[in-house]
């Protein structure tokens, strides 16, 4: 642990096979260690680390005071009771965590790996993995360490990885060994292998890597292309070899993490400055008593000595001030609460708690409940400003669906929608029955469709013969029936299986051949070209020529792109076409846009030659194959086209529009392309198209960064300045020569700013305008132009840009970008952030933030491990933000309020008790209630406070998502709050100190014994304090349960007994020393005047509090007041009362606005975005990872009857034969080991994952109707609600009125089309 | 204020389609309990401050507040005190002389007295104070100079005192009986009261030495050791007086065992410390006479005896004698009175304005339109 750090590297140098060599230069090991203590360690780290805190210290710092016996001014036991309290409760809290550490960490460095030693393959532990060393991964194994590949069980050296844990990207990725090494192939010759890497140090750039290989004399380059890092999955290869280049720490992924580092909330920073200062106010406090001393031991003290002679070392009065003012220090120690610290934590914890126990916080489906992982950061969540999410496994499920379609202009697929057809929503189609080869897992609601295909429809036909052929999926059937795609994008998987469902099934392909099996029909296709996607073509296609000859261009692509080249003959479908489309991309799907076109023999020839031509050219080759493709993809016929739903998870729309009116801001971040990015943005909402405009920064430079942010910003200003100027227009009132200065000014933008500079409100001064714009602006940028945007001297410009719009998305980037960025709104902005985030890219990410929520229940469980809270839907954050944050905030707020205010009443006692008592540092209490004050009299109605207050229903804080705007401004604990809260304390220490001594300095008791003793007093004050903290925490509860009525009345019942039984004789006579207040209590609470006196302290203390609060309430009432009064009078009179008709009539107008919206959206056209990339095609076409096609081609064959057998042969005889060698290869075993890869990577492919629509589709509906529930309970009193029926009739009207005040989220909600509205609620 | 309880539905309850519930489940639901509690819909009472509560509240107390105040004043106005300052600073006071002679260490009492009239009679029992100003008997290091272990007749205490008690724990290499600067500064004037009768003869009026003292304080508090029957001097042979005493512990009161050594009740008042540097202690209880129906202390000339050994001088102090009456809440004590009036009238006058703010300027739309 305390090994001397080595100098940084400058290169690295690794022999293959050669343990004694790399030993030389000390690289680390692959042993991972995250934990901080070990047995040994931990007493003294532990100790420290605490110590560190400004509070321990200080206690420690009173405690060694407190043993000089000329300045102890209280017991020993007064401190040092809470103190290993405080300290032994932390101490189990940092060893159970870090057990936790221990434990995971030793279960991934125990991981078993296979290691090439000595030429035989072992079996090692993880952790003992050395560089150099060459191991053996097999399929669906994670990488050990970051690799080198040397050779692979595929062809060519290729193997495929799956990196979702590194970037969160799930499509597979292909490696290629070095082909000198992948033809090493077995053991033996690798054992032999003795090369030598020379590459860079380690760093954290997961998609470059730059080193040379020397061996036999020879150099090879390496980059990235060569490399399999740690963290990323094996797939769909069988096994292969690498050598150990990065190990352990010095891993990618591992640099990437970035550091652990001990997250403390807002709160807690501001409860250590305001700890500090009140030590400072203790010194002040002790400075003055120490001069009082001083001048009274002058004045009256030396003359008194009489009867009361200076201690034997104080010789003079400034010694004896100077021992005063310590005294006074550990006397008024109590107004920095030691049981502070532990109450919080306690507090925190059943905060954490309630968190665990929430059951609409609970998955059913993955059987996970959310967990509070940090307990130590709840109160955090009622403040946050900025949620940055992933996207992929986060907003979505990463499941592509086909939805819908449009097919020869007619929309297939409308059936589905949320409310409408809940009947046939759930019988989704069946196709197994006329379809063996369909996917169970398929869903497809529109009986029409299928019925087309059924009828034998041309075009239908022909758009799922599109479907099937134009792709570069790869397809494995391991058993007749049993088809695998492997796609390299999702929707392209969804596409294909799309159309196998609906009988155009894709059943393999060789390098010029595609076999489709056409409603029931074997058919088998020439490939003569796949005119492959890219970014900019935005389109792909495949030439084809069928068994009868014909030859034909398949081509489907973004819809922009493809209508361009149309044939003019298409006017009309294009237009209708064009109307589905935009009511697709309304409803976020991911569109594209599906043409053919017939070549004859002559075109094909004539562009072939063309091609070839373009093909062979060394200079622009690219440029020329565009101009090639171009040429060729002309005059098409539309089809129509296609609508893919990227599942979201549920409720994410609705999450981000609560949260968005909330006030909160939401980011995306994420490591896939900036289409999918953007759909995913339409899809929940975030984007919408009544946005005003969306900015694409996509620089590559600095300065076009630069550039394009000014423009962003410089439109922001414009937009808000034309709309304040309309605004202005309107109202009239404020100052019309202003006004109409920008009226008439308007034009020049620079001849405006001025003015509005002058101008008074409404406009804010034009330094803060951007941050008063809050329009409906987006900002989307990408990695490379995020890397300029993060540089020190323009993040202030990229920051003030992305927090003026609403919406921010950042696309391609790495996961330490996305710490960059987290940590920029950080430290900039000084706002609470919170990162969301499911894989192990998102690791860094969750660090940085104030707050790291992990999404549980997916594969990685790497999020989850270093986030501070854990949940399995995106959805269940509105939850944990607005209902549990917000409660924490408020609780941990008022607790804090209270707890500084009776400590400051507690202890200023002393403060004026020392005037009269030569500044002596007598205490006024009994030291007993000194030492139980805090720990037993009044921290547990506090903490009943601080654990179950509520000031609104939790159902409120979702309906009204204002109500969490206090916390992000701070407003219920700030220092203003804290100088209140003690001006209060100081109050009431005044009154509670010089009422009992107006009062008792005269009087006497019914029997004539004064009561100006000092016990007497002691009693009197202190169950004046008990009794006025009481009622204090009475008034500051808002929701008394049964349990705060216990503590608090218990509290008080403690009081008394524990005082009357310290004041017994039995104690007494066991210890006369301990216990010499022996009878007060009797004595003191038996006397009318001493009741009189609490009575009038008590009434004096709380009079103007009440009257304070009242005036607030009743003059200026925040929401939460409103809310909660709302619900009191609700809860009064509780009648449906004749308001319902009018509710419905409202519904009504704000249902058919919210139409009316949906109608003219529609501007966009939604990008066609393959998620994979370009080249696929070449793969495909060069026949590289061509391995199995033709084996299921020919076991497909010989089972089926001879017309089968015979087309086929057909076909076979037309096709090259090329297959058929290759299925010759193959053997047995191989066979077998494709079984594994059927069924472990179906969870990749297969587009319906784990979980069928029967068992989700319950759970959905629920949520939906719950949610719009208890808004129809407070927005809509209608007579159905008495009922307690939740009808649908309700939940319709409701989500028009929720939809209706909710301007700017009044997309939220998919179309609802008013006929099944009607008849659903007509129905009822 | 108004009782509520909220009762949130149960929302995700028990659906049929759902997993958990409908499945034979093999695997154990990690969904916890659907109590009340974890939920944290708990039954509360939601009290709101509301001008239908907190208005009624300030009347109410304003009602209340005034009637006890006029109560209290009225009551502690009924009760006589008489209080004469003896200290004999000024040149003319009758204890001038004593108190600028004096020394711990003079072996011969001073002696002086102090004439003054009663206008108004005192009926019932009349009690005897003395009083002392300046005197700081809550001083830290004072408060703390005891041994209630040894006040209590502890034997081991008695030989060997606290520490506490430094610098009066020994003396001559004995311990001191009783230790501690509180005990040695106890209070040993001897106050003595003379009914001056018009035609000129000095009526002693009865002193009552007893029932001055908490009853705990005497009775379980304050033991002498070895039981209060045996012969006091033999117990405390081997100690020594306090510094500034005259005579030992055990003299104090040699008429009445019951009343001497650490149970004499004079020593007991004294060592409960005051609580301010101002203070008054009871010394004796004046009966009243039960035969016949002239008052306790009739109106006239009386003269107090004061053998002056106490000093205060030094430190500036003075030294006071009181009679007063008493009643069922003490002693007078007009402060109390006045506070209570004053703050009846207050929150009275407070609710006044508070209603007439909420009238005003009060929010009327706390209905049930809320802006969000």
């Amino acid at each position: 642990m305390f090994r001397k750090r080595p100098p940084p590297e400058e290169e690295r140098r690794v022999r293959a096979n050669d343990r004694e060599y790399n030993e030389k230069f000390q690289y680390a090991s692959n042993c991972i260690m995250t934990s901080k203590y070990n047995i040994i360690t931990f007493l003294p780290v532990n100790l420290f680390e605490q110590f560190q805190e400004v509070a321990n210290t200080y206690f420690l710092f009173l405690l060694i005071l407190q043993l000089i016996p000329q300045i102890s001014s209280l017991s020993w036991f007064t401190t040092i009771v809470p103190l290993v309290l405080v300290l032994s409760i932390t101490a189990v809290k940092d060893a159970t965590d870090d057990y936790f550490r221990h434990k995971s960490d030793n279960q991934v460095n125990n991981r078993q790996s296979q290691v090439l030693i000595s030429g035989i393959l072992q079996k090692e532990k993880w952790m003992n993995v050395r560089v150099g060393d060459i191991i053996k991964l097999e399929n669906n194994q994670f990488v050990a360490a970051d690799l080198l590949l040397l050779s692979s069980s595929e062809p060519h050296g290729l193997c495929y990885i799956e990196t979702a844990e590194l970037d969160g990207e799930t499509n597979m990725k292909v490696r290629q060994s070095l082909s000198v090494t992948s033809e090493l192939g077995d053991p033996n010759n690798l054992a032999q292998f003795d090369g030598e890497v020379v590459c860079e140090p380690p760093n954290n750039k997961l998609d470059r890597f730059c080193g040379t290989l020397y061996w036999k004399d020879c150099k090879y380059p390496l980059s990235n292309q060569n490399m399999l890092l740690r963290g990323c999955v094996l797939r769909n290869t069988e096994s292969c070899y690498g050598l150990v280049i990065f190990a352990g720490p010095d891993t990618k992924l591992m640099q990437n993490s970035g550091c652990t580092k001990f997250k403390r909330t807002s709160i807690d920073r501001l409860m250590n400055t305001l700890v500090l200062w009140i030590f400072g106010f203790l010194v002040c406090m002790g400075v003055i008593l120490a001069i009082g001393n001083a001048v009274w031991e002058k004045e009256v003290g030396s003359l008194f000595q009489s009867f009361l002679p200076w201690d034997p070392p104080v010789d003079n009065f400034l010694f004896s001030a100077f021992l005063s003012f310590w005294s006074y220090v550990i006397i008024l120690n109590t107004v920095v609460p030691i049981s502070l610290y532990v109450s919080v934590e306690v507090i925190r914890l059943g905060h954490s708690y309630f968190i665990n126990w929430d059951r609409r916080m609970f998955c059913s489906h993955s059987n996970t409940a959310a967990e509070a992982r940090t307990t130590t950061l709840n109160e955090e969540l009622g403040q946050v400003e900025y949620i940055f999410s992933d996207k992929t496994g986060t907003l979505t499920q990463n499941i592509m669906t086909f939805n819908k379609c449009s097919i020869n202009g007619h929309a297939y697929g409308e059936v589905i929608d949320i409310l409408g057809s809940q009947q046939k929503r759930s019988q989704p189609l069946d196709f197994s029955a006329w379809n063996p080869l369909a996917d169970r897992d398929f869903c497809f609601y529109d009986q029409s469709l299928l019925e087309a295909v059924m009828v034998g429809e041309p075009a239908v036909h022909e758009f799922f013969r599109v479907l099937s052929l134009c792709h570069t999926v790869m397809s494995e059937e391991k058993s007749e029936g049993e088809l695998l795609y492997k796609a390299q994008s999702p929707d392209e998987g969804a596409l294909v299986m799309a159309a196998r469902n609906f009988g155009f099934v894709f059943r393999s392909r060789t390098p010029g051949t595609v076999t489709t099996q056409e409603l029931g029909k074997e058919v088998t296709y020439t490939l003569l070209a796949i005119l492959d996607f890219n970014n900019i073509r935005k389109r792909m296609s495949v030439i084809v020529r069928n068994p009868v000859g014909r030859i034909r261009l398949y081509c489907k692509g973004a819809d922009t792109v493809l209508f361009e080249r149309l044939h003019s003959c298409n006017q009309e479908l294009t237009n209708i076409t064009s109307d589905h489309l935009n009511e697709y991309a309304v409803d976020g799907l991911r569109t594209l846009a599906v043409a053919y076109r017939d070549l004859s023999e002559e075109q094909w020839e004539e562009w072939a030659e063309h091609y070839r031509g373009a093909d062979k050219s060394t200079d622009c080759r690219e440029d020329r194959l565009a101009a090639a493709y171009e040429e060729i993809e002309q005059d098409m016929m539309l089809l129509g086209a296609t609508a893919i739903e990227d599942k979201l998870q549920e409720g994410v729309p609705e999450t981000i529009a609560i949260l968005s009116l909330a006030n909160i801001k939401i980011w995306v971040l994420t490591g896939d392309k900036q289409e999918t990015a953007v759909n995913i943005g339409y899809s929940c909402k975030m984007l919408t198209e009544d946005m005003t405009e969306i900015f694409i920064v996509n620089g590559h430079t600095v300065q076009s960064v630069r550039e394009e942010l000014r423009k962003a910003r410089e439109r922001m200003l414009e937009s808000a300045r034309t709309r304040d100027e309309g605004k202005e227009a309107e109202a009239q009132g404020w100052g019309g020569a202003c006004a109409l200065g920008n009226g008439f000014g308007g034009g020049g933008a620079a001849n405006c700013m001025p003015d509005e500079a002058k101008c008074p409100p409404p406009q804010a001064p034009p330094s803060s305008l951007l941050e008063s714009i809050n329009g409906e602006f987006a900002l989307i940028i990408s990695g490379h132009s995020l890397a300029h945007a993060l540089e020190a001297d323009m993040e202030r410009e990229f920051l003030e840009t992305a927090c003026a719009c609403r919406a921010v998305i950042c696309c391609r980037v790495t996961p330490l970008q996305k710490a960059l960025v987290v940590e920029l709104v950080k430290r900039r902005k000084k706002a609470v952030t919170l990162a969301i985030g499911d894989g192990a890219n998102d690791v860094s990410m969750i660090k940085t933030a104030h707050i790291g929520v992990g999404i549980s229940g997916q594969e990685g469980i790497q999020a989850v491990l270093s986030s501070d809270y854990s949940f399995s839907q995106f959805r269940f954050l509105q939850r944990l933000l607005l209902v549990h944050g917000r409660w924490s905030y408020l609780r941990m707020c008022r607790f804090l309020c209270y707890f500084f205010y009776k400590n400051f009443a507690f202890t200023m006692v002393h403060f004026w008790f020392g005037f009269f008592c030569g500044f002596s540092a007598q205490t006024v209490y009994d030291q007993y209630f000194i030492t139980l004050y805090n720990i037993v009299y009044t921290s547990l109605p506090v903490l009943a406070m601080g654990i179950f207050d509520q000031d609104v229903p939790e159902q409120r804080s979702l309906e009204y998502p204002k109500l969490y705007e206090p916390g992000q401004l701070n407003l219920l604990f700030n220092k203003r709050e804290f100088f209140i809260c003690i001006a209060q304390g100081i109050y009431t220490s005044v009154v509670l100190f010089f009422i009992p001594y107006g009062v008792l300095s005269h009087a006497t008791q019914s029997n004539g014994v004064p009561l100006a003793d000092y016990q007497t007093f002691a009693v009197t004050t202190a169950t004046a304090l008990v009794i006025v903290v009481s009622v204090q925490i009475a008034l500051d509860t808002g929701y008394w349960t049964a349990i705060n009525h216990f503590f608090i009345w218990g509290s008080l019942g403690t009081y008394f007994t524990i005082l009357f039984a310290m004041h017994s004789s039995i104690l007494f006579n066991i210890f006369p020393k301990q216990f010499h207040f022996l009878g007060s209590a009797h004595n003191t609470l038996g006397q009318p005047v001493v009741w009189l006196t609490i009575a009038l302290a008590t009434i004096i203390c709380i009079a103007p509090v009440l009257a304070f609060r009242f005036l607030k309430l009743d003059l200026k009432p925040q929401l939460s007041d409103t809310v909660r009064y709302t619900q009191l009078v609700r809860q009064k009179k509780r009648k449906p009362g004749g308001r319902a008709g009018h509710g419905v009539g409202g519904a009504g107008a704000a249902g058919g606005s919210a139409l009316g919206r949906l109608g003219r959206g529609g501007s966009r056209r939604s990008g066609y975005a393959f998620a994979h990339q370009e080249g696929f095609g070449e793969l495909i076409t060069s026949g590289k990872n061509m391995r199995l096609s033709s084996l299921a081609l020919a076991t497909f064959a010989s089972r089926h009857s001879s017309s089968w057998i015979d087309s086929l042969r057909k076909k076979k005889h037309a096709s090259s034969s090329g297959a058929q060698n290759t299925l010759t290869t193959e053997d047995g075993s191989n066979v077998s080991s494709q079984t594994t890869l059927v069924s472990n990577s179906s969870s990749v492919i297969g587009p319906q994952g784990t979980t069928p629509w029967e068992t989700r589709q319950p759970c959905n509906e629920t949520g939906l109707t719950c949610s719009l529930d208890d808004i129809s309970l407070n927005m809509v009193r209608c007579t159905e609600r008495e009922a307690g029926g939740c009808s649908a009739g309700t939940v319709q009207e409701t989500l028009f009125v929720w939809r209706g005040p909710g301007s700017r989220i009044s997309g939220t909600s998919s179309p609802v089309p008013p006929p099944i509205a009607e008849e659903t609620s007509s129905g009822d | 204020m108004m009782a509520s309880s909220y009762n949130a539905k149960d929302e995700n309850g028990h659906h049929p389609g759902s997993v958990d519930s409908s499945g034979p489940s093999a695997v154990k639901s990690k969904k916890s309990d659907n109590t009340d509690f974890k939920q944290q819909r708990l039954p509360a009472w939601q009290p709101i401050l509301t001008a239908g509560t907190v208005l009624p509240a300030f009347f109410m107390i304003g009602l209340i507040f005034i009637p006890i105040g006029i109560g209290l004043f009225v009551t502690s106005n009924n009760i006589k005190e008489f209080e004469i300052d003896y200290t004999g600073v000024d040149m003319s006071s009758p204890c001038f002389n004593c108190s600028q002679n004096y020394s711990w260490n003079s072996t011969s009492a001073c002696t002086c007295s102090v004439p003054f009239t009663l206008d108004q009679p005192f009926e019932s029992n009349v009690f005897m104070y003395y009083g002392l100003s300046n005197f700081y008997q809550n001083h830290r290091r004072y408060v703390k100079s005891r041994d209630d272990s040894q006040l209590n007749g502890d034997k081991s205490s008695l030989q060997k005192p606290s520490k506490e008690c430094e610098p009066y724990q020994t003396s001559d290499k004995k311990p001191i009986a009783p230790c501690g600067a509180i005990a040695n500064s106890l209070f040993n004037d001897t106050l003595e009261l003379f009914y001056i009768h018009p035609n000129g003869s000095r009526i002693a009026i009865h002193l009552g030495k007893t029932g001055i003292a908490w009853w705990t304080d005497k009775h379980v508090k304050f033991r002498n050791p070895g039981g209060n029957d045996n012969n006091l001097s033999v117990v405390f042979q081997n100690t020594s007086k306090p510094v500034n005493w005259r005579k030992h512990v055990y003299e104090l009161d040699p008429t009445d065992p019951e009343n001497n050594g650490f149970i004499n009740e004079d020593f007991i008042v004294w060592m409960r410390t005051a609580a301010l540097p101002t203070f008054r202690k009871l010394y004796r209880i004046i009966q009243k006479k039960k035969v016949n129906m002239t008052p306790t202390l009739p109106p006239g000339n009386y003269s107090l005896e004061v053998t002056y050994n106490y000093p205060v001088r030094s430190f500036d102090g003075r030294k006071r004698m009181i009679l007063s009456t008493i009643s069922w809440m003490g002693g007078k004590n007009p402060f109390l009175g006045i506070a209570y009036i004053t703050v009846g009238s207050a929150c009275f006058f407070l609710g006044v304005v508070l209603l007439i703010i909420h009238h005003k300027y009060g929010n009327r739309n706390n209905n049930t339109d809320i802006p969000n």
